[in-house]
């Protein structure tokens, strides 16, 4: 089973915090230019995740017998 | 006179005669004692405000009644009459067995409705909240149901990113619950993180597994949340009241466990957008702030602010010259006054006029009152000293 490093909902969030980081004035531009590629890196990982996945279905063998 | 009988032949003549006449009845009463056994066999007496009769239903046809009987249940058994010779009873062995009227089942649900709502079973504070980006989702339903199929459908519409974990169960019929059951207590074993128990709509004695006490249990009990879904637009199953939320098709449960794709890209272009804004602002911010600065005065005329300063180092400069200058006049002015003064009074010349100088500890001893004549003095001709004791 192939393991995610990180989840959709963690980059969700992630990008929602650089939003709001960017957002407040106590940023300098250095650091806004940072967070600016980051959040555009990540919102086209996002993007990517989303076009690219693949409903997976499996199916949990039962363990007891009723 | 009759003949005499042994109890045997007694016994199976009843025996004969209660099986012969009764082999087909259907007998409506109320169940009490009931005791499923262990080995699957039902055990029960029904009875009326008059009389009570015993039953069995035997393993295999009890998989055939779709509700679990409970003591106080209305019910209508069809079966024959059989004697138990060991014992000389007659019992109803009973073939099939359906709750008396709608009213009966309503009645049901209605008893346990309000009991595990006195227990606190439904209270909001129980619930648990469905996470809004869930990564795997436990289905517990029948595989081959059409309810399987539309969950499948709308999540890879939906929201592809998800893994569904299907615990095939039955739906209905006996052992529906109990699978139901092992099906939520397994799926809380594994790592998803949310449920979805339910299947398509159906007569009430369809439905009723979600009706059934033991799943109510099993809900409240999970750690993981649970989306009811039965699909019964209208009516509500215990499972409904229990769950973290109920939905009213499986369709729908699928729905409200999964986001939109769609509605996510929208949100993460809009993201995207804003970042260049904020940034795209802040440049021409910074800008602005740059040019504020090149062009202030200091930047503007700094040629201006050094001569400024060599104007001012010049001044500073004058003014020490100035001082100097002065002091230096007016020593030199003091030098003249005094070296015309010391002309004035020179004192060799005055001497070589036959003046002396007396002194006497290192001091010119100017009076007469002044010299001690005890002591040794000096005497100061223009050519010479002499020293008197």
């Amino acid at each position: 089973m192939q393991k995610k490093t990180e989840t959709f909902e963690a980059m969700l969030k992630r990008l929602q915090e650089i939003s709001e980081e960017l957002e407040s004035d106590e940023i300098g531009l250095d650091n806004s230019i940072k967070l600016y590629e980051e959040g555009i890196k990540l919102s086209k990982a996002c993007a990517k995740k989303l076009e690219e996945a693949e409903l997976k279905i499996t199916e949990l063998k039962k363990t007891l017998d009723s | 006179m009759s003949e005499i009988l042994t109890v045997s032949e007694i016994t199976n003549q009843i025996r004969q005669k209660l099986e012969t006449d009764f082999l087909q009845v259907s007998v409506e009463g109320e169940i009490s004692n009931f005791k499923p056994h262990v080995s699957g066999h039902w055990y029960f007496t029904l009875k009326d405000s008059n009389a009570q009769i015993s039953c069995t239903m035997w393993k295999g046809l009890n998989n055939y009644v779709f509700f679990k009987p409970q003591d106080g249940m209305k019910v209508i058994a069809n079966g024959r009459i059989t004697v138990y010779p060991q014992r000389g009873n007659y019992q109803l062995d009973v073939k099939s067995m359906k709750i008396s009227g709608e009213g009966e089942l309503q009645a049901a649900f209605e008893r346990l409705k309000k009991k595990l709502f006195e227990e606190g079973l439904f209270d909001e504070k129980y619930k648990k909240e469905i996470p809004p980006f869930p990564t795997k989702i436990g289905i517990v339903t029948a595989k081959d149901g059409a309810a399987f199929q539309d969950m499948i459908s709308i999540a890879t519409r939906r929201y592809p990113l998800v893994e569904l974990v299907i615990r095939p169960t039955r739906v209905q019929g006996e052992g529906a619950a109990e699978d139901i059951v092992n099906g939520i207590y397994e799926l809380n074993q594994t790592d998803v993180d949310l449920i979805i128990i339910g299947r398509g709509g159906g007569s009430l004695e369809d439905l009723w597994a979600f009706n059934e006490e033991i799943v109510a249990r099993a809900i409240f009990k999970s750690r993981i949340p649970i989306i009811s879904a039965v699909g019964h637009e209208i009516d509500f199953t215990i499972s409904d009241f229990v769950a973290d939320m109920r939905a009213p098709t499986p369709s729908a449960a699928m729905e409200i466990a999964t986001p939109v794709a769609e509605k996510l890209l929208g949100n993460i272009s809009e993201f995207q957008n804003e970042f260049s804004d904020i940034l795209q602002s802040k440049v021409i911010g910074s800008k602005e702030i740059l040019e504020q600065v090149i062009n202030s005065y200091g930047f503007r005329m700094p040629q201006n602010i050094i001569k400024n300063k060599i104007q001012f180092v010049d001044n500073l400069w004058y003014r020490i010259e100035n001082n100097l200058f002065n002091k230096l006049e007016k020593k030199k002015n003091k030098l003249e006054i005094l070296s015309s003064k010391i002309n004035a009074n020179d004192t060799m010349r005055i001497q070589k006029k036959g003046f002396t100088i007396i002194r006497q500890n290192e001091k010119i001893v100017g009076s007469v009152h002044n010299l001690e004549k005890e002591k040794p003095f000096l005497i100061k001709f223009h050519d010479g000293e002499i020293g008197i004791n």
